[in-house]
């Protein structure tokens, strides 16, 4: 789950952390009202969940509250990169005199938490992080072992700040807030970028990222009833998907992708594009599917705008050839759709599966490949 | 005996009484792996299909001898049912469960590495070996039923069957497939389960299977090209179409900060000498190609 910039900040700010003040408006009356309150200039920054906010223009400076009611009513409802802008941050616009990185993530080689700090930072940290890696320094810590004060002076120290000073004190406790929201909220990424160092001396997270393992949420009931009220960077398709109980990611292309697991799956979008074809999702139904859940499915292709030609690809192990071929044919007499349907069905009870599906005439391939072309030409027809 | 598994491998399932337990736990027997007990708190004293359950592992593990653990406990509690094994002296850990969340991950296979315990998993099909028919998974029996000299390495279930599948097809024998896992943080990882079945001195080809995050398909290509693997591998690489940012199914599966895309890992197999499948049917071919 990636949170929203300001409750990124709340989080940060529970455990310590000095923020920027700033208000959360729903409509530009709120943002107007929020810049009096804060008192101008004030920042206006789009809630989306997408890196990039600032160059697609979701983030302005207002001078005034009448320009942050201006400034907002354009950014309400502006789509960036594929997400509306339905919240709006109003916060204290603070000068930086320097920008800096630091970010925690779960470093997948080394089996630890590993620190990413950056004495440079902002909008361009990966292309800082490509042309000058010696620039980010890695900092591990053992899970076993915890947080230590050597970990915390060998970012402080990099980041250019001296033991004894005011700014110090500022980032131990960012360092310390950031592991604990990272533990304590099961994080699996925990951002600050840029980390100001402000024209009056102060280090602050001017923005902060935080993604929760969507594994972990049933322990922190807080997240995921804002969740629900709030799906953020899914898709329709995607939102229903979760719903239903598969993995669906919306593509661009027009050939609509099913299968089993999602090694497979992926595999399956692969091979349709080497023969020329152009994956519109990846849809897994994941393992032991049930006739219910292909029956969904396949409807939700078969409903799909884009979608010309539905391909199924199953290799069954767990999941049951026949009942995969059950649900096709559920999905296709309850749709009474005329999309062209290619399945290739392997594994257990395949036999069943195919005596199925040859009775509602549909075309049944045993090689993945051959299937492949097949859609892809069905596709261009 | 094959490298991770082999006749003196004494299996307990935790797990053994919840439906995809007590189904697997039939299948592996059936393929001739050495079931030895079950383990569901509160069950103990059943059995389930003539194997005796018991409320612990480590009564399990002191009444049966068992030295291997196969994990279906559900994801809340399926962290500490690998601590649970871990403290009751297995040597082998396979751990099914999809969904556990990676900080419980975390944890539990660094205490289980500290205790030199190999941890295979999570969300992952196990490990088969057909030359010594035993299987700690859920791979279907009927793909492996032909001992060989090929091993599969690799991070997603259904394509190892599909890859395994055609590499029978294709006239060569399994010595032994190990499915990693799809989470961000597994037991054994890509890289080391590679130079694992790599020691084995009847293995003749590796098939590598990777897919979009993280980086321990550059990790073995940098290996490969430093000489720690004396063997011929094919890799393949699912995922080149994924968009970044999405998650693919797989926990693990994800394109982040502009790094774990296919081009990446596929760029390093090659530039490693490794050659690289365009479609899983073609893994055979390049194989065929090395062995000769």
């Amino acid at each position: 789950m990636k949170l929203h910039e300001y409750e990124a900040k709340e989080l940060l700010a529970k455990y310590g952390v000095e923020i920027p003040p700033g208000r959360l408006a729903l409509t530009p009356d709120e943002a107007l009202k929020a810049a009096k309150e804060i008192g101008t200039p004030v920042v206006l920054k789009a809630q989306v969940v997408v890196a990039g906010r600032g160059k697609a223009g979701g983030i302005k400076v207002a001078k005034t509250p009448e320009e942050a009611y201006e400034l907002s009513k354009a950014m309400f409802g502006m789509n960036i990169k594929g997400l509306v802008v339905r919240k709006i941050y109003v916060t204290k616009y603070v000068e930086a005199e320097r920008e800096m990185y630091l970010s925690l993530i779960i470093d997948r080689a080394s089996r630890r938490y590993l620190f990413l700090a950056s004495p440079v930072g902002g909008v361009d940290i990966e292309e800082i992080a490509k042309a000058s890696p010696e620039k980010i320094k890695r900092v591990y810590v053992d899970p076993a072992v915890g947080l230590r004060e050597f970990h915390i002076r060998q970012i402080g120290l990099w980041l250019g700040f001296r033991p004894g000073t005011r700014q110090w004190q500022q980032i131990s406790s960012i360092v310390q807030a950031m592991y604990r929201v990272m533990v304590e909220y099961d994080a699996e990424l925990v951002e600050s970028n840029p980390l100001a160092l402000t024209k009056d001396g102060d280090v602050i997270p001017l923005d902060a990222r935080v993604i929760v393992d969507d594994n972990a949420l049933y322990r922190h009931s807080d997240l995921e009833k804002a969740l629900e009220e709030d799906p953020r960077d899914v898709t329709e398709f995607e939102a229903y998907a979760k719903k239903i109980g598969f993995h669906y990611v919306e593509l661009d292309g027009d050939i609509g992708i099913i299968g089993n697991g999602a090694g497979l799956t992926m595999s399956t979008m692969d091979l349709v594009y080497h023969f020329g074809g152009r994956p519109a999702n990846f849809l897994d139904i994941g393992g032991g599917a049930s006739r219910e859940v292909v029956r969904e499915a396949v409807k939700v292709l078969l409903k799909h705008p884009r979608v010309r030609v539905v391909f199924i690809n199953i290799f069954g192990g767990i999941t049951r050839a026949d009942e995969v071929a059950l649900g096709v044919k559920d999905a296709l007499a309850e749709t009474g759709a005329t999309k062209k349907i290619v399945v290739r069905l392997k594994g257990t009870n395949e036999e069943q599966g195919r005596a199925i599906l040859s009775e509602v005439g549909v075309p049944l391939f045993e090689n993945a490949e051959e299937a492949a072309q097949r859609a892809v030409e069905l596709a261009r027809v | 005996m094959t490298v991770l598994v082999g006749p003196t491998t004494r299996v307990v399932v935790q797990g053994a009484t919840g439906r995809e337990g007590s189904f697997h736990l039939q299948r592996m027997m059936e393929y001739g792996t050495k079931i030895v007990a079950g383990v569901t708190p509160g069950k103990g004293g059943a059995s389930v299909h003539g194997v005796p359950v018991y409320d612990t592992v480590e009564e399990a593990v002191r009444r049966h001898g068992a030295n291997a653990s196969v994990i279906f406990v559900p994801a809340r509690a399926a962290a500490e049912a690998v601590l649970e094994a871990v403290d009751a002296g297995v040597e082998l850990v396979v751990v099914i469960t999809e969904h556990i969340p990676v900080h419980d991950a975390l944890r539990a296979i660094n205490y289980a590495r500290s205790r030199g315990v190999t941890v295979i998993g999570p969300n992952c099909p196990g490990v088969v070996a057909p030359p010594v028919r035993t299987k700690l998974g859920i791979m279907p029996n009927s793909i492996y039923q032909t001992p060989g000299k090929v091993a599969v390495v690799s991070r997603s279930g259904t394509l190892t069957y599909e890859i395994s599948y055609q590499l029978v097809r294709a006239g060569f024998g399994i010595n032994i497939a190990v499915g990693v896992g799809g989470d961000p943080v597994v037991g054994l990882d890509l890289m080391e389960a590679t130079l694992k079945v790599a020691e084995d001195p009847d293995v003749r080809g590796i098939v590598v299977i990777g897919e979009v995050g993280g980086d321990a398909e550059e990790r073995l290509a940098k290996l490969y090209a430093e000489g720690a693997i004396n063997k011929p591998v094919v890799a393949y690489i699912a995922g080149r179409t994924a968009p970044p940012g999405k998650r693919m199914g797989h926990a693990g599966a994800i394109v982040m900060m502009g790094s774990g895309d296919a081009r990446g890992k596929i760029e390093a197999f090659k530039a490693a000498g490794v050659p690289v499948a365009e479609t899983p049917f073609e893994v055979p071919k390049l194989l065929s190609k090395l062995l000769k």
